[in-house]
């Protein structure tokens, strides 16, 4: 089989860019296709054209769309469908192992990922409704009506939804999903080694009825990048703090960085902490500790070096494997760099006192792993004494997680902004302050994984808030 | 004639050419003092020894920049000029002293001769123009309105500080520069709207942001003569496609600087790929695409470092290194001696370079 083309799409139309990229192989270099990139101008251009796009989606209801994204769902789970210019088309097979073998994710991983794009798709109106508040979604249609007996009119905030992607997770694609339904046109830039999962979940939708003029695909540079996000009205970005700080206070873009996910067990659930285990080695190291939504620190008022050790225990055995192993837990690295970038800043912050890697006596040789697979980090558990430690707090995109000890009634001001706490108490007066806490984007009471994902509920963000602003409005009989 | 038998006559021209402006810039009674004093410190005689213009290149070192920064003017005027005041011509200078070149009737001379490259189709005769770009120090100013009036033109100017917007992104002040650039888009677009324009000359980033707001073919503009950043192929093909219309404006790309004048391209389009290739006005300039380590051109359609020769009476500036990379191109019958194809700042491929917007 040649290589496939990956084009440009400009609103739904194919575009070869006599600028090309390759998407390699990270384990060979092999070329796994060639990518279209464009100059900013292109999108600037397309820009001015959204019109035509909404005015395509406009043409189907909320619940034509709704069907069309369910449709779209099967299609990307089970279809051969579309890769490149020149008819070649990847089977889910083809698609798995093609995106596994430029992203580092092991089959198993994106296996996963699929299934919860596919979930998210199919569920799209259990999704809308929960981000409506049980909106009746003909609103969308007419523009106004009525919700709770009181007269209702949402309008769009944007023509598109600019998206900036990464390259580390799939179901990253998931959170866009929703827009299309809510008849706003995408224009996205793709991650520069994942531009499979966006371009097979664009070539879905299309086979599934969609209007092709919804999809703006732009592999591009910086500044490309940077006009989507200036340009669209509403975005969402995804990278690293220093990414993520420049848009930070946007209203206009939607930041997902580090997430920062943490497991709070309360004083009085300490002793039961053994129950925990198994919970708190799955929230770090589920999809190869590459989410936000993985946890990053375990906060306990006591037992900290015995949780250390017992997550060690289970977590520093485990060993890269192939990508094709159904077993596989840990991710390879695209970029090589950055797992030695990884290692060697674990490594210079472990020699500051306060902490000590609990993973260590329980591997097998050393963190960073380079062979013939690719490129790893074995998982890393290390016990901090204090909040105050560089370690302490920080996210790394392979299984890695403190263990920190700290008072129960210092935990919610220690742990600072958080995406997901999952808090283990029964204690009401410590529920009630969780509740209470603006820097939890999510709460999980109880043992539940950091992992777990309420689709009818906000990620760092409502998309349909995000999307839609409501005005009053008044009719005349 | 065959292209074998124009290349050979030029290389002779240039050969005879080189040798008579090595005469007037080393001889007491027409040369500048920079050039004697730095005859008088060599163990050889440039008088004697450059027979051709590879003497040239096989005998000067490079060029360095620093001397037209640190020198004054006057060590650069001939002594045929003298008694004429000359202009002086900045390039560079984003932080510190700019390098100068000061000149007389070079930039008219050039530019008349550029004038017979550009068609009446997309250039019309007795008309108006428009500049949007750098214009203060710079020769380029004077140079397009003489090619203007060459044309029996009229040129509107609409000024940017190229300085001042390197500044700008190299702070990482993007709005800044983003609102520096509307601005003087804005002045460009109240002329378009008051005046009748049908020829621009502007950056490639300029016209695009024009185009942006503006349908310049409704607004009368034919023609566009475009230079001062890289236009990869990619780019020039938006460029001629979507901002110029396919062919509605005539899209001129030009290659030049204070230094050499204007290089004119040959033709492209979609047969090649965009890929624009530049010749020099030889024998008042030579461009040589060079592996640097030899000292000698590269092989045809590889990539190697831009050297530039001028060789007017005004100014002599052997083997000067240009801050680009291009490939090597074989001669075209309408100049048969080199080209320079797909110019872009050398090293643009290792690492990130400010062009910014103009």
């Amino acid at each position: 089989m040649s290589t496939p083309h990956i084009p440009c799409l400009r609103l739904g139309k194919p575009y070869v860019s006599l600028s090309q990229s390759s998407v390699n192989d990270y384990r060979d270099g092999s070329e796994k296709a060639t990518l279209s990139q464009v100059n900013a101008g292109v999108i600037r251009r397309d820009i001015l054209r959204l019109n035509d796009a909404k005015a395509a989606l406009n043409k189907l209801s909320t619940n034509e769309l709704i069907e069309i994204s369910a449709k779209a769902g099967e299609f990307f789970l089970k279809a051969d469908l579309p890769v490149g210019v020149d008819g070649t088309t990847h089977s889910p097979q083809e698609y798995i192992s093609t995106l596994s073998s430029t992203s580092g994710l092991p089959h198993v991983m994106v296996r996963r990922n699929m299934d919860k794009i596919h979930f998210a798709l199919s569920n799209l109106k259990l999704i809308l409704n929960g981000l409506t508040r049980g909106l009746d979604l003909s609103v969308l249609d007419n523009g106004f009506g009525e919700q709770a007996g009181s007269p209702v009119c949402f309008f769009p905030t944007t023509d598109a939804l600019g998206l900036v992607m990464p390259s580390n997770s799939p179901a990253v694609n998931s959170l866009w999903l929703p827009s299309i339904a809510l008849k706003v046109p995408i224009m996205m830039k793709p991650g520069r080694d994942e531009p499979w999962t966006p371009y097979r979940l664009i070539q879905a939708f299309i086979a599934a009825g969609c209007p092709e003029e919804a999809f703006g695909f732009y592999p591009t540079d910086h500044e490309g990048a940077g006009d989507i996000l200036r340009l669209c009205g509403r975005a969402l970005i995804f990278g690293d703090k220093s990414t993520t700080d420049i848009y930070a206070g946007n209203p206009g873009v939607q930041v997902h960085g580090p997430g920062f996910s943490k497991i709070l067990i309360g004083e009085d659930e300490i002793d039961n902490w053994p129950d925990y285990v198994d919970l708190m080695a799955s929230s770090i190291a589920d999809n190869g500790g590459r989410s936000c939504v993985n946890a990053s620190a375990v906060v306990v008022p006591r037992f900290g070096r015995e949780i250390a050790d017992a997550l060690g225990e289970k977590l520093g055995a485990i060993n890269p494997t192939s990508s094709d192993d159904p077993d596989a837990v840990l991710s390879g690295f695209a970029n090589p760099k950055m797992g030695e970038w990884i290692d060697s800043a674990i490594e210079a912050d472990l020699h500051q006192e306060g902490a000590e890697d609990y993973t260590a006596k329980y591997r097998e040789g050393k963190r960073l792993v380079q062979n013939e697979n690719g490129t790893f980090l074995k998982p890393s558990v290390v016990y901090c004494e204090s909040f105050d430690h560089p370690l302490s707090n920080r996210e790394f995109l392979c299984p890695y997680a403190s263990v920190v000890e700290a008072p129960q009634k210092d935990m919610l001001r220690l742990i600072g902004p958080t995406l997901v706490v999952t808090a283990i108490s029964n204690d009401s007066s410590f529920k009630k302050d969780l509740l209470a806490a603006p820097n939890i984007e999510r709460l999980n009471l109880g043992p539940i994984s950091t992992m777990k994902i309420s689709w009818d509920q906000p990620h760092e963000g409502n998309m349909f808030e995000f999307l839609y602003k409501r005005r009053s409005i008044g009719m005349a009989a | 004639m065959s292209l074998e038998e124009k290349v050979k006559l030029a290389a002779e021209a240039l050969d005879d050419h080189a040798v008579e402006m090595v005469k007037w810039h080393f001889s007491p009674e027409t040369g500048c003092k920079f050039w004697l004093e730095w005859a008088d410190k060599q163990d050889w005689n440039p008088l004697e020894e450059i027979k051709s213009f590879s003497d040239i290149s096989n005998k000067f070192p490079n060029f360095q920049d620093e001397w037209l920064r640190d020198l004054p003017n006057d060590v650069w005027a001939p002594k045929a000029y003298a008694g004429r005041p000359f202009n002086i011509f900045e390039t560079g200078g984003t932080t510190g002293m700019p390098k100068q070149r000061i000149g007389w009737d070079d930039y008219k001379i050039d530019y008349t001769a550029f004038s017979k490259t550009l068609s009446d189709e997309h250039f019309p005769k007795d008309h108006y123009w428009m500049m949007v770009g750098p214009t203060g120090p710079r020769r380029l100013r004077l140079a397009i309105e003489h090619l203007a009036n060459e044309r029996g033109c009229s040129c509107y100017f609409v000024d940017l500080d190229p300085r001042w917007v390197k500044r700008l992104i190299a702070s990482k002040q993007y709005d800044q520069a983003r609102a520096y650039m509307d601005h003087a888009i804005d002045q460009a677009l109240t002329i378009l709207k008051h005046r009748s324009v049908s020829a621009l000359f502007t950056t490639p980033k300029l016209l695009e942001a024009m185009a942006e707001r503006k349908d310049l073919v409704k607004a009368g503009i034919k023609g566009v003569f475009c230079g001062g950043t890289t236009m990869n192929k990619q780019y020039t093909r938006f460029l001629c496609e979507e901002v110029c219309e396919d062919g509605k404006i005539g899209f001129v790309p030009t290659y030049g600087n204070t230094l050499m004048g204007l290089a004119r391209h040959r033709p492209f389009g979609p047969e090649n790929d965009y890929s624009i290739t530049y010749h020099a006005p030889q024998p008042r300039a030579v461009l040589r695409v060079v592996n640097t380590d030899t000292n000698t051109p590269v092989d045809y359609n590889d990539w190697g470092r831009v050297e530039l020769t001028t060789l007017t009476k005004e100014f002599f500036m052997p083997r000067f290194l240009e801050r680009d990379e291009a490939i090597r191109r074989e001669p075209w019958e309408e100049a048969p001696w080199d080209g320079v194809a797909e110019v872009r700042p050398f090293g643009a491929m290792q690492k990130t370079i400010v062009e910014g917007v103009y």
